[in-house]
């Protein structure tokens, strides 16, 4: 198997605090891959730099067989990113949405009306495709984020805590939406999670990060011989809790809350 | 199941996001998101005409009536209609920055600068989104002045030469905000520079007083303000009143536009960071 996500080494640091810390990982093609920490061990600081928004300050990546720093280009037109934050506008309607990144993304002209309308439909939104956002359900927004992220067929997916704040019928439609587009093989999904559950259900790797360092990695069954604990809290637990975890973002506490605050 | 990924991989497309073509796709796709939000909810453009309407009947009537300022031919309303409406454009474009913030809050930034559009396409497109804004607001201000008597020509050529030059004004006013919202990075520090800078940028200009008239050192600086050329051109198609010649206001504010969106793409992505 080919790697869709590879890193080394790749480091991230902002004025005193190294947010992320020589991580080595590798994520291979088909995949689900889940990173796990708690807030402030470096997961979005990461996924930053995978989706090209953050250059590493040293190290490096490789996303879909492209460099991060010298092919960011290569890398935007061949990933979806779904940011932890609402990102879908609430001020237009689901098509709307949807037609914005088809003509940034260069869907041609053709193509669109049909793609869009695939999307909307994988995603279950055909029916609310043209009421605004604002009346969205938190689920809705979110799976019409993913959606956009789909539409240009992108080889890597990233999701920054993609049931975060949703409740749990919500949640389960994300999954089984998460799971298909898994079962079709081509397209390899990165996604953060606090969620011992959801990492338990999707994922084919894990990874926990604590303070920038990757603490443990490896299939679920891996991690529970590793760690002689059946239970995913029980690992994520140990694994996490090598120090007392006093590096809080309140940044990122915020705008959990409020990403939580706006889809529930 | 229908499927979003079901046909041919599509990367090939979006490595094609760099041509000219692609290029003024991604403009309009910026602009015309906001053509569509401003078309839903107009009122932002009514409340913000109250302010020019006010300066062109109170202090315009005052100050026509007084003869304070000496405006050759023209009477001091027609002479100032046309830097009213710099001005209302000016505040209107000033402010974008804090729009573009509150975007990066809420998300949809991360959004389209995941996208392989490039950063130029994106400013640019937020420039002519605030350019479709401006025409909005003056030409509420144009028929104000009409209304009050200030006089401006409706001929094709002038409707057209204010239209343009607002389109350009507002691109390059929200362009320099962009940059400083870049530079910022919060709302709270921008609504104290926003409110800072305005001003100067407004009384250090020709609006409301020809520039012959400024002593010397504010005639330097009026004559390093873009909003100086951006009156004078209107001033010209308006009520014939250019002092500058429209080839050096056009060629000024166009090349300040041009600068201002390549510093402000690379600054761009860093708000986000």
């Amino acid at each position: 198997m080919t790697a869709a996500i590879q890193t080394r080494e790749l480091t991230r640091v902002f004025d005193e605090l190294v947010a992320v810390d020589r991580v080595d990982l590798v994520a291979s093609t088909g995949t689900i891959f889940g990173l796990l920490g708690s807030n402030g061990a470096g997961k979005s600081t990461l996924i930053k730099m995978l989706t090209t928004l953050l250059p590493p300050t040293s190290g490096g990546a490789q996303v879909a067989g492209y460099d991060v720093v010298r092919q960011a280009q290569l890398v935007r037109a061949r990933t979806g990113y779904v940011p932890q934050l609402v990102s879908a506008d609430g001020q237009l309607t689901g098509r709307e949405n949807l037609r914005m990144s088809a003509r940034l993304y260069g869907v041609p002209r053709r193509e669109r009306a049909q793609r869009i309308a695939d999307a909307l439909a994988f995603m279950e939104l055909g029916d609310a495709a043209d009421r605004l956002v604002r009346g969205y359900s938190g689920g809705m927004i979110r799976r019409l984020e993913i959606a956009q992220a789909l539409l240009h067929g992108p080889e890597v997916l990233f999701l920054d805590e993609p049931t975060v704040g949703l409740d749990p019928v919500a949640r389960q439609t994300v999954w089984t939406r998460l799971r298909e587009l898994r079962a079709r093989g081509d397209t390899t999904i990165l996604l953060t999670t606090h969620d011992m559950e959801e990492a338990e259900l999707l994922c084919d790797r894990i990874a926990i990060l604590h303070s920038g360092r990757i603490q443990t990695e490896g299939t679920l069954a891996e991690l529970r011989a590793r760690f002689a604990a059946t239970r995913l809290e029980d690992i994520f637990i140990r694994a996490a809790s090598t120090e007392i975890d006093n590096r809080g973002d309140f940044r990122a506490v915020a705008r959990e809350r409020r990403t939580a605050h706006r889809l529930g | 199941m229908p499927s979003p990924a079901n046909a041919a991989p599509l990367t090939a497309w979006a490595d094609r996001t760099r041509s000219p073509a692609a290029f003024a796709e991604q403009v309009l796709a910026i602009a015309a998101v906001e053509v569509r939000k401003l078309a839903r909810d107009p009122t932002e453009m009514f409340t913000r005409s109250v302010q020019p309407a006010l300066w062109l009947l109170v202090f315009g009537q005052v100050f026509t009536r007084t003869r304070a300022i000496p405006t050759g031919s023209l009477s001091y309303s027609a002479f100032m209609a046309p830097g009213i409406l710099a001005q209302s454009v000016l505040f209107m474009a000033i402010f974008y920055g804090i729009a573009v913030i509150w975007e990066r809050d809420l998300g949809t930034l991360h959004k389209l600068l995941v996208s392989p559009a490039r950063r130029t396409a994106l400013v640019a497109g937020k420039a002519l989104s605030a350019g479709v804004r401006g025409l909005v607001q003056a030409t509420i201000v144009y028929v104000i002045a009409a209304a009050l008597g200030s006089g401006p020509r409706f001929d094709p050529i002038a409707l057209l030469g204010v239209a343009v030059m607002v389109v350009l004004a507002s691109a390059l006013f929200s362009t320099f905000s962009l940059c400083i919202a870049c530079l910022v990075k919060t709302r709270e520090r921008f609504m104290g520079i926003g409110q800072v800078l305005t001003m100067p940028l407004f009384f250090a200009s020709n609006a409301i007083y020809p520039l012959a008239m400024m002593p010397h050192w504010l005639q330097v600086v009026a004559r390093g303000n873009p909003l100086t050329y951006v009156v004078d051109a209107l001033r010209a198609f308006m009520v014939n009143g250019g002092a500058l010649g429209l080839p050096l206001d056009f060629a000024v504010v166009v090349t300040v536009l041009v600068a201002l969106v390549a510093i402000a793409a690379r600054m761009f992505p860093t708000l986000v960071r």
